[in-house]
């Protein structure tokens, strides 16, 4: 048994969860809600960083904090998000991870 | 040198379920958390899966790329933190360098001759030295913060104890010459950003780059460092946070003025005053300063939060308790909501920089809801807050802990 074998199953056997694992955890895995500006939000923001950052950061900033933040990743962090864009992705995440939205909702 | 990361992530294993909102996996309710589960915005709790970087065990993470990953509270059940427990924390992806392309650079005009030195050279050269420090990320409990602000939603695991063996930054500092003019020394790691964002750069003042316990360090807890926490050396300022502590450490650059990089004159910030003076006055503005020392602190680790004790039956309370360097005085506990407190007993005291671990005796006599609390104690006087000090960056969340236990 593989050390990771070993831990897999102690904690399996400490938290019984499941008898199957899912295979493959990484940021692949990762899907944000469906809707206007996920297209820019996967093609501008997973440049830099796994998109689990936006899930993490929710949903607790209103769409001024979310502003903020994109405004952050393009002007200081060099995200290349046409100005047209900014918009769009502000909409996309004040909706689906503002603090007006459902908690993490796929 | 990056995006070393992204190559590894399919030698990566899963090893417990995320949501099914996230991958389809599985539910884990509440139980990679922590204590701070319930405490956490919604959306970190449901993406902090647990999940094993190479070399590393499962570790909370909080994001993939970059890498930042928490140690699980039960890890600190060790006096020090096993290095391959250690928590991960990137800005950028995480160099690979192998020990022989390694070059240290001494340069700026506050030298007075440029050095260059391989990973042999710097450590025969060189006195080697060790100290126990606690590594703790200036975000450490960010996410418990009310209201949330946003950034890494760490819990309680940004955080560990090792001991770190190096030379001093202030041997190799000395060996260059110092100008009269040398104000701070720049460190600057091997990372470096993914875009035109600004490099993870940061400066130290004097005093404390030539402290006898600042090191430029090869190996932590009697093992070469993970790349995770720094191969092949990083920087070590005991007492101040981890921001400091800059990993794959590539370059040193003593100056005459200010270091303007964007990550000290911008973020890693406080306002000023709030938490006392910094010790980096070439740092303050009259607004806000440097975040430096680590404020008092202390942290239940065993029984788990949430746990069932049994009635009538006295167990051991073990929790840790560390501050900015003047060491820990005393860790005091109560049951009865903060009305009385009596004192923890102290475990063997492993240096000024590193935690103290602390037992507390108890024997639950009534069944139901019980309440523990644990407030640090430094030397120097300062004790841990009673409430949160709110400031934007969420730093320095060192607020009594109340845990909650259930008796039957």
């Amino acid at each position: 048994m593989s050390r990771k074998n070993a831990v897999r199953g102690v904690v399996l056997s400490a938290f019984v969860v499941a008898p199957v694992l899912a295979a493959g955890a990484d940021e692949t895995n990762l899907r944000l809600a469906e809707g206007t500006g996920l297209t820019q939000v996967q093609a501008n923001c997973s440049m830099c960083h796994s998109l689990d950052y936006i899930l993490m950061n929710s949903p607790f900033q209103d769409k001024a904090g979310w502003e903020k933040t994109v405004n952050k990743m393009v002007k200081v962090m060099g995200a290349p998000l046409p100005a047209d864009d900014i918009a769009v992705v502000v909409a996309y995440l004040a909706s689906h991870y503002g603090n007006e939205s459902a908690p993490s909702s796929p | 040198m990056r995006g070393a990361h992204g190559g590894n992530i399919d030698r990566r294993k899963f090893i417990l379920g995320s949501t099914s909102a996230l991958t389809g996996g599985l539910l884990l309710p509440g139980i990679v958390g922590s204590a701070a589960a319930q405490d956490l915005p919604a959306g970190a709790v449901a993406s902090g899966i647990l999940d094993a970087l190479p070399g590393k065990q499962p570790l909370i993470k909080r994001s993939f790329r970059p890498p930042n990953y928490e140690t699980p509270v039960s890890f600190y059940r060790h006096a020090f933190t096993p290095n391959d427990a250690f928590y991960v924390r990137w800005h950028t992806g995480v160099p690979e360098i192998a020990r022989s392309d390694w070059r240290l650079r001494v340069s700026g005009p506050g030298v007075k001759s440029e050095r260059e030195f391989t990973y042999d050279t710097l450590r025969r050269k060189f006195k080697m030295t060790e100290v126990a420090a606690v590594n703790q990320c200036s975000g450490n409990r960010r996410g418990l913060f009310s209201p949330h602000v946003p950034g890494v939603q760490w819990g309680y695991g940004a955080m560990g104890n090792a001991v770190w063996r190096g030379v001093r930054l202030k041997d190799v500092l000395e060996d260059a010459g110092l100008a009269a003019s040398a104000l701070e020394v720049v460190g600057n790691g091997a990372d470096a950003p993914t875009l035109t964002g600004p490099d993870f750069i940061k400066s130290l003042p004097m005093w404390k780059a030539l402290d006898p316990d600042t090191l430029i360090a090869f190996e932590m807890n009697g093992e070469p460092l993970p790349k995770w926490n720094g191969f092949p050396a990083r920087l070590v300022a005991p007492g101040w946070t981890a921001t400091y502590w800059i990993k794959a450490v590539a370059d040193l650059t003593v100056t005459d003025k200010p270091f303007d990089g964007f990550w000290m004159k911008t973020a890693y910030r406080v306002p000023k005053g709030m938490f006392g003076a910094s010790g980096f006055e070439s740092q303050d503005t009259e607004q806000n300063s440097p975040i430096t020392a680590i404020k008092v602190n202390s942290l239940v680790v065993d029984p788990a939060p949430g746990a069932v004790l049994e009635r009538g039956k006295r167990i051991d309370v073990l929790g840790v308790a560390w501050d900015g360097g003047s060491g820990i005085r005393s860790v005091e506990v109560s049951l009865d909501g903060g009305s009385t407190w009596r004192d923890a007993k102290l475990d063997r005291d492993l240096g000024r920089y590193s935690w103290r671990q602390w037992r507390y005796s108890i024997r639950p006599e009534q069944a139901g809801a019980m309440t523990l609390m644990a407030r640090a104690r430094a030397r120097d006087g300062s004790t841990q807050a009673e409430t949160l000090v709110h400031n934007p960056a969420g730093y320095h969340h060192n607020v009594v802990q109340k845990v909650d236990y259930h008796v039957a």
